[in-house]
């Protein structure tokens, strides 16, 4: 579903400019509100993020707050509260920075931050962004593919798919808990290499905030959202499928795949249906979260309800 | 001065009133009827608990007066018992009464959640005087017992629904077994002053 983005749709459409900018203000003014749910008032300031284009990959559906986006968040190094990482996660160092880049490749490299966001131009991509927990929000990223970092390291013949390990420390992360750390993800090679598989460096404008995976993260649109790993410090190219953290937790309830996909639940729950944030009652959760077009073609012959 | 029975009233009802307070303040979150789902089913849980504990607090501290706050502590934990099935059935399931049971013989977790609630509705039916009076003490005490099935199946409820962090339901699970527990030593000791007393 390629749907080309209206030009002239802004974010003050949809979120009013003066609240997202103003929201630190804004929230410092609901402290006293929130008292004992959330004490907001010194997160990072986020740094303004030039984009070079609007992507044709992007939804023209209603884009999430800026609030909702970063105060209901699962990243159990901050917290097994989905409202935890919006306050545990502030003061999160996120510079200097490095990614390596290593394994099967002819050119493994580290890269500091400001390297490997140069490796391409940067666009913005709204998509659809679905939880394993059947909630899902409408998000404006930014970032460029994946497929483009690979190419610089060049895989050599072997390699058949990509490891991804998170950052982990515990003096900076005294909250994580519930899941073996370090956090790690992995996908088939074919996958990292779709064009909408995205590394991404922000969302709204700006930089990622702490809570949503900074400094840089993945973003994959048509797998539930525990795939899209955030604070990203180590990518290996492997030649055997990698061990996921979800996966070794319980592996009948988190496949390697894990595709977005109404007609296989969860062991404990219906993925038919999902509730939107923002909205009221469920709506109908589609395959491949929407993007069938772009990417069933990579699982043609494979039985989905075995490799879910 | 404000009556004992008033000040539990006003500390039951509380959370409500504080739910309702954040929905019309923007406090809900981002996923407003997760929270309040979330919410409901806490209270349920605690006050199902507390009215657990009133018999062993009573007899701990030698207070019968205890047990004049069971009844309304009770038909709270009901009451909240009800918002937390109405979320669920009106928001998630939208009315659908066939959808409703296909989740709750397809899915355990809400198997045990929804049996929990039913045994309730006997409990709160029968709460009333004239009920204890129908059935007889004896007969009443023992189907009020199924407000012990009614404990475990939220612990478990609670328990088959996280995802990894099960600190909070193993912690009523403690608080439940402790309290269940003392029961059973109750219930041997004046078994056994009793085969003493022959």
């Amino acid at each position: 579903m390629l749907i080309k983005q209206a030009a002239d749709l802004k974010y003050s459409d949809v979120t009013p400019k003066s609240l997202y900018t103003n929201r630190r203000e804004f929230l410092a003014s609901l402290g006293i509100a929130s008292a004992g749910l959330l004490i907001p008032g010194t997160a990072q300031a986020g740094m303004k993020l030039n984009v070079a284009s609007k992507s044709p990959y992007s939804t023209t559906e209603k884009i999430n707050s800026f609030e909702d986006v970063t105060h209901y968040n699962n990243f159990y190094e901050f917290g097994t509260d989905k409202r935890e990482p919006a306050v545990y996660a502030k003061n999160f160092r996120t510079s200097p920075w490095t990614v390596s880049v290593e394994g099967l490749v002819d050119k493994p490299q580290k890269f500091d931050l400001e390297a490997i966001k140069a490796i391409a131009p940067l666009e913005e991509r709204i998509y659809r962004h679905r939880c394993v927990e059947a909630w899902s929000i409408v998000v404006p990223w930014i970032g460029y593919s994946l497929s483009a970092l690979l190419k610089a390291v060049q895989p050599n013949a072997k390699a058949k798919y990509v490891a991804f390990q998170s950052a982990y420390d515990p003096k900076q992360m005294p909250h994580a808990y519930g899941i073996q750390f370090p956090y790690v993800e992995g996908l088939r090679l074919d996958e990292a290499m779709h064009p909408l598989t995205l590394l991404c460096f922000g969302m709204y404008e700006e930089t990622l905030p702490p809570q949503d995976g900074a400094p840089v993260r993945l973003v994959i649109p048509w797998k539930y959202g525990f795939k899209s790993i955030k604070s990203i410090v180590k990518i290996k190219l492997v030649e055997k499928q990698p061990p996921c953290t979800w996966n070794m937790m319980a592996s009948n309830e988190y496949g390697f795949y894990s595709n977005v996909n109404p007609n296989v639940d969860h062991p404990r729950w219906s993925q038919a249906s999902e509730r939107r944030l923002g909205e009221l009652f469920r709506r109908k959760t589609l395959m491949f979260n929407g993007y069938e077009k772009e990417v069933a073609s990579m699982y043609t012959g494979m039985d989905l309800k075995k490799n879910y | 001065m404000l009556g004992a029975k008033t000040v539990v009233w006003l500390v039951c009802l509380a959370p409500a009133a504080w739910l309702v307070w954040l929905g019309f303040h923007g406090g809900l979150g981002a996923n407003p009827v997760e929270f309040v789902t979330h919410t409901t089913g806490d209270w349920t849980l605690r006050l199902v608990l507390v009215t657990l504990a009133i018999t062993p607090l009573r007899r701990l501290f030698k207070a019968p007066r205890f047990t004049r706050f069971r009844r309304l502590i009770g038909l709270f934990a009901f009451f909240y018992g009800c918002l937390h099935f109405l979320t669920w059935f009106v928001l998630d399931k939208s009315f659908d009464l066939t959808e409703m049971w296909k989740d709750v013989l397809k899915r355990p977790f809400i198997t045990v959640g929804f049996l929990g609630f039913v045994l309730m509705i006997p409990l709160a039916v029968t709460s009333t005087a004239g009920w204890i009076r129908r059935l007889g003490g004896k007969n009443w005490q023992r189907l009020h017992r199924l407000i012990y099935v009614t404990g475990i199946a939220g612990v478990v409820h609670y328990y088959w629904l996280v995802k990894s962090d099960v600190r909070l339901p193993v912690m009523y699970g403690v608080i439940l077994a402790v309290l269940l527990g003392a029961r059973l030593v109750q219930s041997r000791r004046s078994a056994s002053a009793a085969r003493a007393a022959l």
